[in-house]
């Protein structure tokens, strides 16, 4: 029971693991992102890019015009949200810390840890291996998502970014797969919330 | 894809899509619940907390405004739409409408004459023949669909800002008004109306333009979604009024620039 008490403390007297920026930027892009993954499956609907529609039950809009009313909006959220949680994370030296450095020979001992279970969860402030590895890249996933559906939506006005993505129909594609590795993440990162319930816990009360 | 389907408690969604019917106008119903309700349409109407008067069609029509002007400062008059050489022209060129080709316009050529109205000094109806006299321009440029898939399509014709000159236009007007033969119609801003590219199109690949892609005259436009870019044009009006257009008017935004 004592030490049952000593790794739950009282809420009061642990540190802050998740500052507010962090929890606030957190919640804001999960609703942003949310929005713009159903409303781009329902875009998509309308020229699939490869053999499949999504069900219309998963999709936000009802229709195209409506799923683009839906992704035009959220996406200025989405964008201004990230920019800040960028701009915060560089400046504050919080990805330095949190991310970095990440090393492949931890990234296997973490990931054949986690598979067997046996990952310690007791200390929600340090990232493992793979926990950095994972957020660092579903961050890059984040930003091309971004710049790929700039490339799409602006073919001729932002015509040199559109030719870094490959063109316009290749934009098309990075986009599509930009967005399958953020809903991947997004598979696994609420199953392990949800295991590890002090970690969703911390992201809403800091603690 | 996972099914994420998940029952809202205490909420019965058949309630809830009627409530929200009640509330919402005539446009909405459309919008969300075309094809039944969807998830988002749920989750977003039970999570808003809907009071009267409030409608997130409203609030997405708002954005959508919002980001016509975003697009009208990023348009950049001078920047031309890529060109591509005559092998890499889509072919068959796509035809696409909400008809089918079968019931598209037959529009008769040898009774055309297309009227220029509104904020414009020469009133005078312009017919094929006189159209096809004027200076030609060419281009190889990518068409692309709102629904997502392009083509490469060859255009020729006029010059649309040559024309508005030639016809004493007030290019200070906001926009150019199209008609065409079947009721379709579109409102353009000026800055693309006089965009170097934007064409009064008048053949496909140097033949007279067929009747699938708008026979007698399409306006093309490379800056603009497919949807902007109207066939069977029989009318155009120099205005300072938005007239709206087909699409526009059912929920897509209205300035689509690429």
């Amino acid at each position: 029971m004592t030490a049952m008490a000593d790794t739950e403390g009282t809420v009061s007297d642990k540190a802050v693991i998740h500052p507010v920026w962090v929890r606030i930027t957190h919640w804001v892009n999960a609703i942003a992102m949310i929005v713009m993954i159903l409303s781009g499956w329902q875009t998509d609907n309308a020229s699939p890019l490869f053999n499949f529609v999504f069900p219309a039950s998963i999709t936000i809009g009802g229709w195209l015009a409506g799923a683009l009313l839906w992704h035009f909006a959220a996406m200025w959220v989405l964008a201004v949200n990230g920019l800040v949680y960028l701009v915060f994370g560089l400046a504050s030296g919080r990805f330095a810390n949190k991310f970095f450095p990440i090393r492949p020979r931890e990234v296997l001992a973490d990931t054949r840890a986690a598979l067997s279970g046996k990952l310690s969860h007791d200390d929600l402030s340090v990232y493992n291996a793979v926990q950095k590895l994972l957020y660092v890249g579903v961050i890059l996933a984040g930003i091309l998502v971004v710049l790929s559906g700039l490339a799409i939506w602006k073919p001729i006005q932002l015509q040199e970014l559109t030719a870094l993505m490959g063109g316009y129909e290749a934009a098309r594609y990075v986009h599509f797969v930009a967005m399958a590795c953020i809903v991947g993440f997004l598979v696994v990162h609420v199953v392990l919330a949800l295991i590890v319930p002090k970690s969703l816990r911390a992201m809403l009360r800091g603690r | 894809m996972a099914r994420i389907r998940k029952p809202i408690p205490g909420v019965d969604p058949t309630l809830l899509i009627k409530d929200a019917g009640k509330l919402l106008p005539d446009p909405t119903r459309r919008l969300f619940l075309r094809g039944g309700a969807s998830l988002g349409a749920l989750t977003f109407l039970t999570g808003c907390d809907i009071v009267d008067g409030f409608s997130a069609e409203k609030a997405l029509r708002k954005m959508s405004e919002f980001n016509d002007g975003a697009q009208a400062l990023l348009f950049n008059p001078n920047k031309l739409a890529p060109t591509y050489p005559a092998s890499a022209i889509t072919r068959p060129f796509p035809f696409n409408a909400y008809y089918g080709l079968e019931d598209a316009p037959e529009v008769d050529g040898k009774d055309y004459a297309l009227e220029v109205g509104g904020l414009v000094e020469n009133k005078k109806k312009w017919t094929l023949d006189e159209l096809y006299a004027l200076p030609e321009v060419s281009q190889i440029t990518r068409h692309i669909c709102v629904e997502g898939w392009s083509a490469i399509g060859s255009w020729q014709g006029v010059s649309l800002a040559d024309f508005l000159k030639r016809v004493g236009a007030d290019t200070r007007a906001k926009y150019v008004w199209f008609q065409c033969a079947e009721g379709y119609s579109n409102t353009i801003d000026m800055p693309t109306a006089l965009h170097p590219q934007t064409q009064m199109t008048l053949k496909f690949d140097n033949q007279i333009l067929p009747r699938a892609y708008g026979y007698p005259m399409k306006i093309r436009m490379p800056t603009k979604l497919g949807f902007k870019n109207p066939k069977y044009v029989v009318a155009m009006h120099v205005t300072n009024t938005d007239l709206g257009g087909y699409w526009e008017n059912q929920g897509y935004n209205w300035f689509s620039g690429l």
